[in-house]
Order: structure tokens, then sequence, then C-alpha cells
């Protein structure tokens, strides 16, 4: 194929590196150093994709950011992304991109009857379809609207490439690298302060590259060049292209994302695809430039419009021709330069000019150059359906009201100037004041809430020299506040066209008899007729308007329509512009990938992965793991093909009956120190601990002050002042939390000292009526008879040369023990206990089996702790002290706390024996009873009772004491069941708790 | 993301950190008698003021320290930061 509307000799791309590339299936070719735009432009491709409500034709508008409608699907290193601007995307070999929103195809697309048929035709489309009949919505319309809209297809694969997060800080964060961006930080960079450059491009140097220019006798290009070169010498500067500052966010923290492999047909081996940098800087300098606005007229989104400076950028940059035959319409002196640029590479433009009689110096060189110019004129519509045919013109009057005779002109491109709108969209995400600026009809950055300053066009200054000064002083002034540095660098003489003003005409207006549609936001398909709708409707805040239309809430957020729908609004409800206001600015300020966002941080990277010191024990011998928080815990150990329910039932049974062992090093452990130890914990826990002797351990609830319980635990007497403190695994870190905050803010005077043990702990748990016998075998020089160490003794062993503590404590409701021993010896009694225990033919035990053993036992543990409920709910009112006070106690007074009928934990049995219960499902007296059906309580955990090999569940059930014995159903709309139930004591195995203490 | 000056660290990222509410609610002494609307303005009743605050953060991250945080609720302008034990003026 030959690039037909590439010109020789022109542009910055690399003529020496021929690229191919596939749009639509279609192959293509283009160099290295253009975009997709470009490269299609340069092969004639106008048509890329449908809009998004009409699906109308659509082609290129801009050549940047502010694209509105080139949106590809886009594939590349085996991977496919969506929302891909083309006018961004860099061009490499073997690229592949197809259109988004087109079905079944870019040339005959069925959406586009919505532009025919007129359905979804006006303002509060959204809103308005959902109020159609229900059975026409599901069946006609939602699958029609899902398969003919949308803006791309996410893949569903994983993604395979690597995205990155940096963490910088900077005196001053410059964010673009045009003109402003330039001076700035080569004056703060000469200044000594530390800098950053970012440029959203590939090239740096904004606006220099395409006009003709002269700054200390070099042209702007050669200057920009020469400067970059200087800064990526210079140890504080940090200069970086298809860098994006997207977000500014509190206290100066800047977002910027950088597309580190995007430009390339693979990413290098350690390299990421994207990488987010987050930066505070001390300073911020806004160097955005501005933004071409379009002027509306009939049509004005067909294939072929598109800005005028687009069209210049598409030709010095890229040699390429958006049109032969090119109409342009301007407002204003700029239209001129994209003219003249024509017209000295062969091509004959057509300048339509809405001013009467304009004098500058770009206006005296076209009609030097011999263009052929219509003042006072211009274009009514576009004519052509995929593509600009022609335009209909007409002379317009002074009060721009009445038009002319209507002329047809042919065309095959329509470049448009409509003057100005400077990029505000970072100054006004910092919270700045932003103004309105009569001059050009534009909001400015104003008053600032954070450390920023904008520079240049986005600050409304149009004019290289005055650009320069105030950036160079700028940066100077603000540098030498930082680094208290004074190395002024001097002011270079600058060359550049005057202009004159220009028109404050944006929009056409229809000629008598004619409906065009004149389209304002061209993303989200938003016309005049719609804002003048949502008007008529009542609609007044620009917020609202805003919402209803869908005005400038597409991808690119309005980059290009936000000031014309504004004028609009303004003209109609007979307000000055400024009073209407515009809506506000919010990050991203371009699309950034969920990718960029996430980072690292998925997989098993998503968060730490905690694991016991025995855990390499555990996966040799087939533990299968479950997720405890961050941990990682044994769910059950497989035997053969055991599943789940056969291997936590056998190794349950097997503590009931001989002994097993469980790895319990993930319980939360505090250490606490100090005289006033004891006082702490008799103030945290609501059951007395003052008189604690020294060698023993109690259970303890604590409360939040609310009267809800917050956790229990166990803790234990270790020395006079010294204290090991247990806690449950899930709220190990939110305990220590609640332990200095009463220690530092509200009882400072307790002398104590709180710190986590958790890690230097391994712990393994040693439960079932021979765990005596191994113990002893484990500890031959200790005591740990029935006598020398009872139920919630403690002491300290030796075991086999290795320093243990032993707790007589147990969750099992078996003759039970702890033995902890320091980390890095917890593989070593792991082994010592399973070596030793074969005798007494120990198993291992995972949490599914530790659960088993507490839920028929009726000890409470997180599924009823589940920051609903009391002490009474769980029935743990024994363990409140009624003497003391403690935290949360006030709260228990409380009427519903105190109520007669107050939910109480209870024990739930299948009346048949055999069905399992499954956990959350709800309690009703009736299975019968019309919904809602009244609910009396829920099953928090579920077992099989190993003990009477029945199903067994407990459960919090209003007035739960008086329900004993009661006849209920269990409903689980989720698993279809209804299974009736007997409501018996929670303490369905050994109620008197004898086997603890035996 | 703020950035809070840790009076024991020094400037350090709000991701260092955990809120924790208002920092003037005093906690009834132990063992006193109060109404329970006393009771109740101190668990539940917190005010939401748009504008300047006092509030508490914990350096979690970092040396896990409770600190005060003067603080504008609408524009997160951080006006100084306290010890524990140092008194809101
Ligand atoms: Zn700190």
């Amino acid at each position: 194929m030959i690039q037909s509307f590439r010109l020789e000799n022109v542009g910055l791309i690399n003529r020496n590196k021929k690229l191919s590339f596939k749009f639509n299936g279609k192959t293509y070719y283009g160099y290295e150093g253009d975009t997709l735009a470009s490269a299609l432009l340069a092969n004639g491709v106008h048509l890329i994709g449908r809009s998004f409500k009409y699906h109308r034709p659509r082609g290129f508008f801009g050549a940047g950011v502010d694209e509105p409608y080139a949106i590809v699907q886009l594939y590349r290193n085996g991977e496919t992304e969506p929302n891909i601007k083309a006018t961004e995307q860099e061009l490499f070999e073997g690229l592949v991109a197809t259109s988004v929103n087109c079905w079944p195809s870019v040339k005959f697309d069925v959406g586009a009857i919505n532009n025919f048929l007129k359905i979804f035709l006006p303002a509060g489309f959204y809103y308005k379809t959902f109020m159609w009949p229900k059975s026409f919505w599901y069946k006609i319309y939602e699958p029609f609207i899902r398969k003919a809209a949308g803006l791309g297809v996410a893949s569903i694969k994983h993604d395979k490439e690597r995205y990155e997060h940096k963490y910088e800080y900077c005196d001053l964060l410059i964010a673009g690298s045009g003109p402003s961006g330039l001076a700035s930080a080569y004056a703060a960079a000469k200044n000594g302060a530390r800098v950053i450059l970012a440029e959203d491009k590939s090239r740096f140097g904004g606006t220099l590259l395409t006009s003709d220019v002269n700054i200390g006798n070099k042209s702007g290009k050669e200057w920009a060049e020469g400067v970059i070169a200087e800064l990526k010498e210079m140890p504080n500067v940090t200069v970086k292209n298809r860098s994006q500052v997207f977000g500014y966010y509190d206290h100066n923290m800047l977002v910027m994302s950088e597309r580190v492999s995007d430009h390339l047909a693979t990413t290098k081996k350690f390299h990421p695809k994207q990488r987010l940098w987050y930066i505070r800087a001390k300073e911020v300098l806004i160097s955005a430039g501005s933004i071409e606005r379009p002027i509306v007229f009939g049509n004005n989104d067909t294939p072929g419009v598109m800005l005028s400076s687009a069209a210049k950028e598409y030709l010095r940059i890229y040699g390429v021709l958006v049109g032969k035959k090119p109409l342009i319409f301007t407002n204003n002196d700029s239209g001129y330069e994209t003219a003249i640029d024509f017209k000295k590479n062969g091509i004959d433009p057509i300048i339509l000019d809405t001013r009467k009689d304009p004098q500058s110096e770009i206006v005296e060189e076209a009609k030097e150059l011999g263009i052929n110019i219509k003042f006072s004129y211009v274009v009514v519509a576009a004519k052509g359906y995929k593509k600009v045919k022609s335009a209909d013109i007409a002379k317009i009057s002074d009060n721009k009201e009445d038009l002319g005779v209507i002329e047809n002109i042919n065309c095959d491109c329509i470049c448009v100037s409509g003057f100005w709108t400077p990029t505000i969209h970072l100054a006004s995400q910092s919270g700045n004041k932003t103004k309105f600026n009569e001059n050009i009809d534009a909001f400015v950055p104003g008053i600032s809430k954070q450390n920023e300053t904008t520079l240049g066009a986005a600050n409304g200054v149009y004019t290289l020299n005055e650009t320069l000064k105030s950036s160079f002083e700028t940066a100077h002034a603000l540098s030498k506040k930082i680094t208290n540095n004074d190395n002024k660098i001097s002011f270079p003489n600058v060359v550049e066209k005057k202009s004159t003003t220009h028109d404050k005409f944006w929009c056409v207006p229809l000629p008598k008899g004619k409906n065009y549609k004149r389209f304002l936001d061209f993303q989200n398909d938003v016309a005049v007729s719609d804002i003048e709708i949502a008007l008529k409707e009542g609609y007044r805040s620009i917020e609202h308007v805003k919402r209803y239309t869908t005005l400038g809430m597409a991808t690119d957020q309005g980059k290009t329509s936000n000031l014309n729908g504004l004028q609009l609004v303004s003209k109609i409800e007979n307000k000055v512009v400024p009073a209407v206001g515009h809506t506000t600015f919010r990050p991203p300020y371009n699309p950034v990938s969920i990718g960029a966002i996430v980072g690292r941080e998925v997989g098993k990277h998503s968060k730490p992965t905690r694991k016991s010191p025995m855990h390499n024990w555990h996966e040799k011998n087939n533990a299968v793991f479950v997720d405890a928080g961050v941990w990682l815990r044994p769910r059950y150990y497989k035997k053969g093909d055991e599943n789940l329910f056969e291997a936590s039932k056998r190794e349950a049974k097997n503590v009931r009956t001989n002994v097993g062992v469980c790895d319990v090093t993930t319980l939360g452990k505090i250490d606490i120190k100090g005289p006033d130890a004891g006082e702490l914990l008799n103030r945290v826990y609501t059951n007395a601990w003052l008189k604690l002797p020294v060698g023993k351990a109690r259970y303890g609830v604590m409360l939040r002050e609310d009267g809800i319980v917050m956790d229990d635990g166990t803790t234990t007497r270790i020395s006079e002042n010294h204290y090991h403190m247990t806690t449950t695994t899930a709220q190990a870190a939110n305990v220590l939390s609640h332990l200095e905050y009463y220690l530092q803010l509200v009882w400072p005077e307790l002398n104590v000292n709180v710190v986590s043990t958790t890690e230097q702990w391994a712990g393994a748990a040693i439960a079932g009526p021979k765990s005596r016998d191994l113990l002893q075998k484990l500890f031959p020089n200790s005591d740990v008879s029935k006598e020398g160490l009872p139920f919630m003794g403690y002491m300290e062993g030796d075991l086999f040369g290795v320093k243990a503590r032993i707790f007589r404590i147990s969750f099992s409701g078996e003759l039970a023990y702890e033995v902890n021993v320091e980390s890095d010896n917890g593989n070593f009694m792991w082994e010592k206990i399973i070596e030793v225990g074969q005798a007494f033919k120990i198993q291992p035990y995972g949490t599914e089996a530790l659960s088993t053993l507490r839920i028929e036992m009726g000890h409470v543990a997180g599924s009823e702790l589940d920051g609903r409920t009391i002490p009474y709910d769980n029935s743990l009112e024994g363990l409140v002290s009624k003497k003391k006070d403690f935290i949360g106690k006030r709260s228990l007074t409380k009427e519903a706390f105190t109520a007669e009928d107050r939910q109480k934990v209870v024990g739930v049995v299948p009346l048949d024996k055999k069905t399992s219960i499954p956990e959350g499902s709800h309690l009703v007296k009736d299975s019968n009873a019309p919904l809602p059906n009244p609910k009396l309580g829920y099953i928090s955990a579920s077992c099989w009772s190993v003990e009477y090999d029945n199903p067994f569940s407990l459960a919090i059930l209003k007035d739960g004491k008086n329900m004993i014995g009661k006849k209920l159903f269990v409903m689980s709309p989720l698993k279809n069941k209804v299974i009736p139930v007997e409501i018996v004591s929670s303490h369905y195995v050994d109620p008197k708790g004898e086997r603890v203490r035996s | 993301m703020l950035h809070i000056k840790c009076p024991h660290c020094g400037m350090r990222s709000q991701n260092e950190f955990s809120y924790g509410g208002d920092a003037t609610i005093k906690r009834p002494e132990l063992n006193k008698d109060i109404s329970d609307q006393e009771w109740n303005n101190f668990v539940y009743n917190r005010k939401s003021l748009r504008g300047k605050h006092w509030e508490l953060w914990q350096h979690l991250s970092g040396c896990r320290q409770w600190i005060k945080v003067e603080r504008d609720t609408a524009t997160h302008e951080i006006f100084n930061t306290l010890k524990a034990n140092e008194d809101i003026s």
C-alpha cells in the first residue's frame, strides 16, 4: 500500500524504519515515530469507529490526549486492551488494532439505525429509557444496546505484563514540556532545585515543534532540543517523556503514569509495561498548554472535520496531509498557520474566517501567499456520511445571527479553530478557584489552594515571549525559596508573529428549515438540541445538565466540549459563562490502565503471606491450607483420597480418643510488662484480674466501649509484673492498637508496656485424653501431673534442650496443653511432638477439626463474636464483673442489652440427625409463613459432631434462654433448604466441662 | 494522600497512619456514676464538623504512637500535630 497522504521530507518520523500494522484486518505501512492515527491518515483512512449513542461514523478530531473519537481495541504482545486512543498510541512493527463500538463492522453498523430511527434521541437518554415498559426493556432494548454499545472489550485473561509503582520527592514537578515547561525546568534546575519534568508525548517541546518561532537565534525545535539535552545531563533533574501527570491530590501529591513499553512491540525482559509515579512535590508548575476548541456547526462530527491544530501537527510532525482539498474554518489567527502549512506543501486551502476584517502579520502573509480567504464566512454544515465530501457555507451577518445564501464547495476535510482553551484540569483538581478570562472566553487558574502555579498557555498566556519570561521568573523565584540559590539565566531573544484578537463566535446558527445535528460533545454524542431539551425540562445547575445530558462525561472528560457547552447554557439562560460555572474536574485527566493502578499488588503479591515456622512440615505432610487473614493455616491433612469432611472428622475423632496436635502459632500474642499490668488487664477485660497468681492463666473477654465483644483469649501471669496475652488470629492487630490507645491517651498514668510477640513464639496445642501422657514424655524433668500442672496452670520446661512455655489451656474442650517455643525452634518442637506422640497415636489436626471440636463444646469464637454480640449473647455473662468497672461496662445497662428476650447462643440439631445445616441460615417458627417470614436467629457455625455422629450447629437465637427443647425451622433460601430442627444447649458435649479439668 | 507530621518521626505519608476520631472526646472516669446522656455522648455522639478539627491518628506502621492532628475536614489542611501527652491549646 502506498501512503498516498504522506509528504516527502517533512516531519520528525524516521523514514528509514518502515513498520507494518493491521487495522480492522487490513495491512498498512507507517514509519517509526508515527502514531496509529498519523499512520492511518497517511494511508487515507479516516473512518475509525462509530459514535457511542447514535453510531454515527467517527474519524479523527485531534492529534493527542484531547481526541474524543479515535478509540481502538489494541492487540499487543499477546494481550488486548480497550480504550486506546489512536492519537496517543505509537506505532510499532506488527501492531494490530480494531474499531470499537461497531457491530457488525465499521462500514455497516447496525447501531446506526439509532441515528435514523431516533429511538434514543433526546437528552436524558439513560434516564428516560429506564422509564419504558419493563418487558420492552429486557427483551429488546437492553440486549440491543449491550451488543451495539461500549467502548471496547476488557480482556478476561490474566495480564502477564508487569506494572510498577514508584515514590518520588522533588522540589519542583513540572507537568508539560512545552515552552513554559522547558523554560521553568531550565531556570529551576540551574538554580539547584531538584526538578522532575514530565512530558505526556514521546517528543519534548510541545508547540515549539510545530511553530515558526525563534528563540536565541535558534528555531523553537532546536532550542527545545538543546534545553532537553542539557537538562538530561544534570544530576538534579529527572526528565520523563511518555509520562502523564494525571492526578493532583492532597498535600501536593501528584500521580503520573509512565508508559514504559506501550510503544514497543514487546516488553523488554524485567521492564514494566507502565509505571505509576507517586510524586510529593514542594512546588508544582503546571505547563499543560491549551487545547483548541471547535466551532459548532451542522454535522460537525463527520469524519474529516478536525481541529486545525491537529491538521498542522499531522503535517509538521508526521508529514501527513489530512486532506488534499482542505477547508479551514477559523475565528482567530491560528487557522492561518495551518492554511499556510498546507500552501507551502503544495496544497491549496480555502480559509473561512468568521471575522470581518482582521489585521495581523499572519493574515497578511496568507494573503501574500495567494490563499483564498473568505471573511465573515461560516461552515453551515458538513456534507458526506463516512467522510467529508463538501461543505455548505454561507456569509454571516455582522451580528452573527443571519446566514446569507448557502453555497456548496468541494473539500475533503474541514479544519476548525475556535480559539484556545487552557488546560486547567490539574489546577482545578488541586482545589484552585478558577476564574473566567473574558479575553480568551475560557477559565484560567485563580487562587491556589496548594503550592501550584500555572504557566503559559495553560494560564491563558498565548504569546511565546510572555510565556518564557513568566516561566523563567516564576521558576527562579520558587527555586530560590527552596534552595536559597540565586543563579539567574539570561533571557533569550524571542521572535514570533504577532496575532490579533479572536472572534467570540462559537456556534453557527441553523439555516431556515434545516435541522442539522450540531455536536458539542463528540464522544458522548451530545448535541445542541440535547442541552436545549435539558434546560426546557427545568435543569439549571451545570452539574445537573452535565449528568442529564452526559455532556463532558465520556472518557475525554469534555476536553473539547466543556466550554462550548457552557457557552450554550449561558446563552439560553441569558447568563454570563462565569455565572454558569464549570463542572468539577476530577482525576484522572486521561484514562489510566487498571494494571498501572494495581501495580505489583497482584496474585500472591496482593498481600503478605504469613507462614508459621512449621509450614514446611505441614506442606510435606499433605496439609491443605486455608487463608486465615494473611496467615496460611492447615485446614486438614489429607490422607489418601479423603475429602475435607472425612479428614476433619478423622482428625477431630482422634483428638477425642487419643491425642492431636494443632499449629496455633497464628494466635495473637502480646507481651505486657510493668507494675500496673494487672490493673490494665482489670480495666480491659470484663472479669477480675487483680488476684491472678504468678504461674496461672485466665480466660478473658474484652469489650468495645459500646458493649460489644471485641475479642477473647487467655492471659497468663509469667512473673510478678509480666503477662502474656493471647488474642484471636483475626483481632491481634486491633487488640494491640486498642491497648496502646488506652495506655497512651486515656490512662497514661499506668506504668505498662505492650508489644506484639506473635511472631516470636511458635505454638502447638496438644489435645486429647492422652495429652498428659505425651507431655510427660516430652518434659521428663517437669511435673505435669494433675496436681503439678492443674487446669489453667503455667510452667516453663525443657524440651530436649529447648526452653519452652507450657500452658494448660484448652480450646477443644479436651484435656489439653499449649506449648510455646521461640520461633526458630518451632519446627524442632513440632517434630519432637509428632515423634514422641507416635506411641499415643498422635495425629496433626487442622482448623476444620479445631472448629468441630470447639463448636460441639459450645465454645464461642469469631463467628459468634462477630461485632454484633454482647457477653450475654455468648453465654459469657458469668465473666462480667459486677464489682469493678471496665471498658464498655456502662453500655451493658442499655435497654436493648438487658431485654428479657435478648438473643443468646444455642445449639441446633436437625430432627433427622442427618441433614447438614448451612451456616448463615435463618431460624424461623413457621416454614410456610408468608414473606417476610419473621427471623428469630441465625446459624453462626456448623459441624458434624464427632461425639454423637450427627450434624450440630451453633445459633444466635432470640430469647435463646427459653428456647431450649423447642422445635423450629432452619431456612436457607440460598441453598434452597428447609430443615426442621430442635434447639438444644450450646454445650453439646461435656456440658459440665469435666474433661478439661481431668 | 495526606502528608502528616508525626511529632516523633517527622513527615510521613497517610498510609502509615490509621484514623482514630475526635481527639477532644474525654472518656468518663472509671467507676463514676454518669447519666445515659453523658455516656451516649462519649460513645456515639459526634459533631462531624466542617473545618478545623482536632483528631486522633495512630502512626501504625511507624512508631505506633497515637498523635493529635489539627486538620481542616474540608480542605485537609493540617495546622498542627501533638504527641498523645500534649494538651490541645
Ligand atoms: Zn511516628
